[in-house]
């Protein structure tokens, strides 16, 4: 497979055009805006937390390819774990996208987002996959301030 | 448009080939395949008589000017006052007084607002530019009315991306006391009518600056000619080392003006009571200057002015419309910045892809583009676009280029199926 095709797998490609979780959430507890003011995409998470557990978790926003399919794919992986949970999967992930090898705890850990780790070939497009990821992190700490990829 | 030079016989073909051969760096492939730079309007490359210029300097000149008594100091002042004398005949100032050398165009910009702007706005007082400013035509203007309590006043621009001129008579009023607006606009190419603009602000005293940057790589620029007040452009958009740039400032408001920065080389005479400043160009570059960049600079002017600019024009004109005329045809394709009168620049969105998207697939086709919002946002505001893709050209490209950038976007197209 090419690096092109490894970036813009199916799953990426499905995502992007039908992203999962893509609302507002009327009844979120935490929220996070989350900025790359790099290139100006945007997005919102939407959290509902409940007993330290992410019971409903959404997004909204505008990106390219890989930042929304990248937020839709944290939402389907987020939603029934723990903040303590989120934080593991978002260091994972971290390391998957700059290329860090995670060993095969991290791999497994990992799991369907295996599919991001196209981007670590394509440094200019890391900031885009982990946007959403920043923003949740922000959201979990209850961060008011917009999370940014700098 | 007037030509740089008649070296050339007229009517005789451009040979982009032998200007290629100019410029080492396009002669590499990336992603494997041959590289195609359109992305001229963030930075041009460099031609090879630049790059000597600058290793010639630190290899046989290099040394502070305006101070030492030693024979090298005296070689590269001589060498860097020989550049302002060239830029002074390639923009046609009247005196080389009148040329500043600075950063780039934001610094220029930044320069006026703060030591004209702050000295000579005031409370109640309007400032107008233009909808398709680059920031660095917009946030200093911001800074220096939010410091004294002006208004800044914004120039509409139509679905095309052209000024509206009635709207802009309609600004002018006795509050008037600044107009700020680019030539050629980096994120859509539209060619200003600055001519208008100056005269219609000239009939109320109204000062203009212009912001050549994107300008200076495509046209022959006169600022006798424009009567513009204030001129600025970078050093690296037209062929020269990146850290440098010009202001161009008319004598009469230049000397007026206090000095922008203080330090070595702006002063005449230093005590602890009082200092008096240097007089023009030097009250305005304090500190030691990026020397070597402005040798190179001039040695970009040198290989311009080498051009015939006849020939020049047409070859750009001529890649403009075939890469217009081809992406047209391209369905989920939108070109942003359809204005009658253009310079060099490409701007598009394609439907359901994102300009990221777009900049990594032509990437891997050799293709080096612009992907997103150009420093421009209220640009992108005004088009309801978060970022455009951005193609941008210099003379040295070519039409088999255009088609590998065609033939790239519909392989983008591919992907996203």
């Amino acid at each position: 497979m090419s690096d092109l095709d490894d970036l813009y797998q199916e799953v990426i490609l499905d995502h992007n055009k039908s992203p999962r979780n893509y609302r507002a959430m009327a009844d979120a507890n935490r929220k996070g805006e989350g900025y790359n003011p790099l290139c100006g995409d945007h997005v919102t998470v939407f959290l509902r937390l409940d007993g330290g557990v992410i019971q409903d978790i959404s997004f909204q926003g505008s990106g390219c390819a890989i930042s929304k399919a990248s937020a839709s794919m944290m939402t389907a992986e987020l939603k029934g774990k723990s903040e303590a949970a989120a934080h593991d999967l978002f260091d994972s992930v971290h390391r998957m996208l700059t290329g860090e090898a995670g060993g095969a705890d991290g791999a497994a850990k990992i799991g369907k987002l295996a599919v991001l780790s196209g981007v670590c070939k394509f440094p200019a497009r890391v900031k885009c996959a982990s946007l959403a990821w920043h923003t949740v992190n922000a959201a979990l700490a209850g961060e008011a301030r917009p999370a940014t990829t700098e | 448009m007037k030509a740089y030079s008649q070296k050339a016989a007229p009517g005789k073909s451009f040979d982009v080939a032998r200007i290629r051969a100019d410029f080492p760096i396009l002669a590499q492939n990336i992603a494997g395949k041959p590289l195609v730079y359109l992305d001229n309007g963030a930075t041009s490359q460099k031609p090879q008589a630049v790059i000597d210029a600058l290793d010639h300097y630190y290899s046989v000149e290099n040394s502070n000017i305006h101070r030492g008594v030693h024979s090298l100091s005296e070689r590269a002042t001589a060498a860097y006052e020989a550049a302002r004398e060239k830029i002074r005949g390639f923009i046609n100032a009247a005196s080389d007084k009148e040329i500043i050398f600075v950063r780039g165009t934001t610094e220029a910009i930044n320069l006026v607002a703060q030591s004209y702007g702050r000295s000579f706005l005031k409370a109640g007082d309007e400032v107008v530019i233009s909808a398709m400013e680059h920031h660095s035509n917009i946030v200093p203007w911001q800074m220096v009315c939010e410091q004294v309590g002006a208004r800044l006043r914004v120039i509409p621009i139509n679905h095309n991306g052209e000024i509206v001129m009635e709207e802009y008579r309609r600004l002018l009023n006795d509050r008037t006391k600044f107009v700020a607006v680019t030539h050629v606009s980096n994120a859509l190419g539209t060619l200003v009518p600055v001519n208008e603009i100056i005269t219609l602000a000239h009939q109320r005293d109204v000062p203009v600056l212009l912001d050549g940057a994107q300008a200076v790589p495509h046209l022959k620029v006169d600022v006798r000619e424009l009567d513009c007040d204030f001129y600025a452009f970078s050093g690296h958009k037209m062929f020269g080392p990146t850290g440098i740039g010009v202001l161009y400032g008319r004598r009469g408001l230049l000397e007026k003006m206090p000095p922008y920065q203080g330090g070595g080389d702006m002063i005449s005479l230093v005590t602890f009571e009082k200092t008096h400043y240097n007089v023009l160009p030097y009250k305005f570059e304090a500190g030691t200057p990026n020397i070597a960049g402005v040798i190179g600079l001039g040695a970009a002017v040198d290989y311009l002015q080498g051009l015939d600019w006849q020939q020049v024009a047409a070859h750009e004109r001529k890649l403009l419309a075939r890469a217009t005329e081809a992406l047209s045809e391209i369905v989920p394709l939108r070109i942003i910045g359809t204005a009658k009168e253009k310079a060099g620049v490409l701007s598009f969105v394609l439907d359901y892809v994102h300009a990221h998207d777009v900049g990594t697939i032509l990437d891997q086709e050799g293709v080096a583009v612009r992907a997103g919002h150009h420093c421009a946002m209220p640009v992108m505001q005004r088009f309801g676009v978060p970022a455009t893709t951005r193609a941008s050209f210099a003379f040295y490209n070519t039409a088999e280029e255009i088609d590998v950038l065609v033939r790239a976007i519909y392989r983008v197209l591919k992907v996203f199926g």
